[in-house]
C-alpha cells in the first residue's frame, strides 16, 4: 500500500512541478478553441434546443483536454523513465503489478481533473452550462480519464522511442478524440459517419459528459456508461496482463 | 542460510546465449567478486537476481526466496546498484531516497537516509536536484538508493567506474563496514586490485560460462609463481640463474620462482659469482595475472 501511495504521489509531483506545461498550457489551448470556435460558428448553430454553441462546446472541450492530458501523463512519464533508464528504480522494488497500474492510472486521472476544472473555470466566461447531473460528470470524468491514462500506460510500455509514442498519439489518440463530437453533435453528420462514430469509445465519454452537463445528449447516458465502463475493464485487464508478463519492461 | 543460489541459470537473447547453466552460491557474510571481461554476462546475471531480466532456464533465490515466484520477498532481500548511471532529473537527492524507501514500503525513513548520506558524503547535497550533481555524486546516490531498505544482500555492478580515487576509497570503507555488520556483498569490478583487496570469494565468468569459483586465497595460491626482483651492483646475471629470468629492465632482473625455498640457492649463486645486491623484492602473483591467465585458457 505504501508502495502504491509513494508512486502515486511521485507521479503527481512530477506533473505538478512543471504545471505550467502540464496544466496551464492545455487550459490556454482550450480557451483559444473556445474563443475561435464559439465566435466563428457560435452565431449560426444551436446544437440542442435552448443550448447555445458556446455552452455546448464547454463540456466537449473540457473532456477532450482531460482525456489528452491523462494520456500524456502516463505515456510521457513511462517513456521518459524507459529512455533515461531510471525505470530500474521502479522495477527493482517489490511493487506489485496492481500497485504500479493503479498509481500511474490514478495520477493520470488527477492531472485530467486538474486540467478539466481549469478549462471549465475559464470557459465559464463564455457561457454557463446548467451542470444538470454532477454525479454523472464525476463518473464520466473518472472513467474517461482512467481509460486514457491506461491507454497511455500501454503506449508507454510498448513504445521504445519518442517517435513511436508520437505515432500512437497522432494516429490513434488524436483521431479518436477529434472524431468524437467535441465540436459538433454527431446528429449533424451524414449517416455513415454517425455510424462510424458509434464505434468510437471516446464519443461515449464526450457524449456522456455532455449529457451530465445539459441533461441531453446524442445517446442515453447508461449506454455511454456501459461502453466506457466495458472499455475501462478490458483495457485494465490487458494492461495488468502486460505488466504481469513483463512485456518490454523485463526482458 | 545461503544468501544467493544460482541453479543452472541460462539466458538467451534470441539465439544468442548470454549465460549458460550458471550454478554457484554466495554464502551469508561473503564479500563476493564476480569477475569477467566485458560481455561475459555479469550484468545479465545480476539483472536476473533483481528481476530486471527473466532467466530462460534454471532458478535463482535470494535469502531463500525465488526471484520469480516470491518476487516481492526476494526484492526486499536485495539492494542492487545498477551499472548504468541513471537518475530522475525531476527530483532532489532526498526526494529520490524517500521515494525509493516508499517503493519498498517504508515510511519515515529519514533517520536512515541521513545516516547513508553522511556515509557517502552527500549530506550537503540532500536538497540539491539530481541534475546538478556530478557523475560521481549521482553514482553515490544510486548506492544510497540500493540501501534504503537495509537489504541483507547488496550487489554493486561496477560501482567505481568513473569515480575518482578518493571517493572510491570512502565507498569501499563504507561497503566494508556494511560487510562487517553482516551484509552479504557481491560486486563486479574492472579493477582487479579492488576485488583482491576486498573480497573473500571470487567467481570468474567468460562468454556466459563460469570459469572459476574459489576462495580468493586458494585462487591466488593456485597460479602461484612468485616473482623475485633483484637489483645488482654489476650488470651481469650469473649463468646459473639465466633459466629463471622472466624479464629484465632498468629496475633490475625479474626471476620466476616455483617456490620460496629457491631463494636460498639463488642468494648462494649470486655470492659465488661475486655479484653484489642493491635491492631485493618478492612479489606475489596478483589477481590480474591469474585473471589474464584464466581468460586465455
Ligand atoms: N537486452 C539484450 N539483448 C541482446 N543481447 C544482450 C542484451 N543484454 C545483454 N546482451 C548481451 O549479453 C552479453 C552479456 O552482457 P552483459 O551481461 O552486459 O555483460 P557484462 O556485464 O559482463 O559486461 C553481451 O554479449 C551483450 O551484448
Ligand atoms: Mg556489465
Amino acid at each position: 500500500m505504501q508502495g502504491f501511495y509513494t508512486l502515486f504521489y511521485k507521479e503527481m509531483l512530477r506533473f505538478w512541478k512543471v504545471s505550467f506545461q502540464t496544466v496551464a498550457a492545455p487550459v490556454l489551448t482550450a480557451l483559444l478553441y473556445q474563443l475561435i470556435f464559439a465566435h466563428s460558428i457560435g452565431q449560426h448553430v444551436e446544437p440542442y434546443p435552448g443550448v447555445s454553441y458556446s455552452a455546448f462546446l464547454i463540456p466537449g472541450l473540457a473532456m477532450m483536454s482531460m482525456l489528452q492530458n491523462s494520456f500524456a501523463n502516463t505515456s510521457s512519464s513511462l517513456i521518459q523513465s524507459k529512455i533515461t533508464g531510471n525505470i530500474v528504480f521502479l522495477l527493482l522494488p517489490p511493487l506489485s503489478h496492481m500497485e504500479f497500474f493503479l498509481a500511474y492510472t490514478l495520477a493520470a486521472v488527477v492531472r485530467g481533473f486538474v486540467v478539466g476544472v481549469g478549462v471549465i473555470v475559464v470557459t465559464l466566461l463564455f457561457a454557463v452550462p446548467p451542470f444538470a447531473h454532477p454525479l454523472w460528470m464525476l463518473v464520466f470524468g473518472l472513467l474517461g480519464c482512467g481509460v486514457m491514462g491506461i491507454l497511455g500506460l500501454i503506449a508507454g510500455i510498448w513504445a521504445e522511442k519518442f517517435d513511436q509514442l508520437a505515432g500512437f498519439q497522432n494516429f490513434i489518440i488524436m483521431p479518436l478524440t477529434f472524431l468524437s463530437g467535441v465540436f459538433y453533435s454527431i446528429h449533424s453528420l451524414p449517416p455513415f459517419w454517425q455510424n462510424v462514430s458509434h464505434f468510437n469509445p471516446v464519443f461515449y465519454m464526450i457524449d456522456g459528459f455532455r449529457y451530465a452537463c445539459f441533461g441531453v445528449g446524442d445517446v442515453a447516458p447508461w449506454l455511454s456508461f456501459g461502453v466506457v465502463g466495458v472499455t475501462f475493464l478490458l483495457l485494465s485487464a490487458l494492461t495488468l496482463h502486460l505488466l504481469r508478463s513483463g512485456y518490454k519492461l523485463r526482458r | 542460510m545461503t544468501a544467493i543460489v544460482f541453479d543452472r541459470v541460462g539466458k538467451q537473447f534470441g539465439n544468442f546465449t548470454a549465460l549458460q547453466e550458471i550454478s554457484f552460491t554466495v554464502e551469508q557474510g561473503d564479500f563476493f567478486a564476480l569477475l569477467g571481461p566485458n560481455g561475459a554476462g555479469k550484468t545479465t546475471l545480476i539483472s536476473i537476481l533483481g528481476g530486471l531480466t527473466r532467466a530462460s532456464s534454471g532458478s535463482t533465490t535470494v535469502m531463500g526466496f525465488d526471484v520469480q515466484r516470491d518476487y516481492r520477498a526476494a526484492r526486499r532481500a536485495v539492494g542492487i546498484v545498477p551499472q548504468e548511471l541513471v537518475f530522475d532529473p525531476f527530483f532532489t537527492v532526498r526526494e529520490t531516497l524517500r521515494f525509493q524507501s516508499g517503493y519498498f514500503g517504508i515510511r519515515n525513513n529519514d533517520d536512515w537516509i541521513d545516516e547513508i548520506l553522511a556515509h557517502i558524503g552527500l549530506t550537503e547535497k540532500a536538497d540539491t536536484n539530481m541534475r546538478k550533481l556530478s557523475g560521481g555524486m549521482k553514482r553515490r546516490v544510486m548506492v544510497a538508493q540500493a540501501l534504503v531498505h537495509r537489504p541483507p544482500v547488496i550487489v554493486l555492478d561496477e560501482p567505481t567506474a568513473g569515480v575518482d580515487v578518493e571517493l572510491r576509497q570512502s565507498l569501499w570503507a563504507f561497503v566494508r563496514s556494511l560487510n562487517a555488520d553482516g551484509h552479504t556483498i557481491v560486486l563486479t569490478t574492472h579493477y582487479l586490485e579492488e576485488a583482491e583487496m576486498l573480497c573473500n570469494r571470487i567467481a570468474m565468468l567468460k562468454q556466459g560460462r563460469l570459469l572459476a569459483l574459489e576462495d580468493k586465497d586458494k585462487l591466488m595460491s593456485r597460479g602461484a609463481s612468485r616473482h623475485l626482483l633483484i637489483k645488482t651492483a654489476s650488470t651481469g646475471l650469473p649463468a646459473a640463474l639465466q633459466p629463471l629470468l622472466a624479464s629484465q629492465s632498468e629496475e633490475g632482473f625479474e626471476l620466476r620462482l616455483a617456490d620460496c625455498n629457491q631463494l636460498e640457492s639463488i642468494l648462494v649463486e649470486l655470492r659465488q659469482a661475486g655479484v653484489g645486491l642493491k635491492d631485493i623484492e618478492i612479489t606475489k602473483p596478483d589477481l590480474e595475472e591469474i585473471f589474464v591467465e584464466m581468460m586465455n585458457q
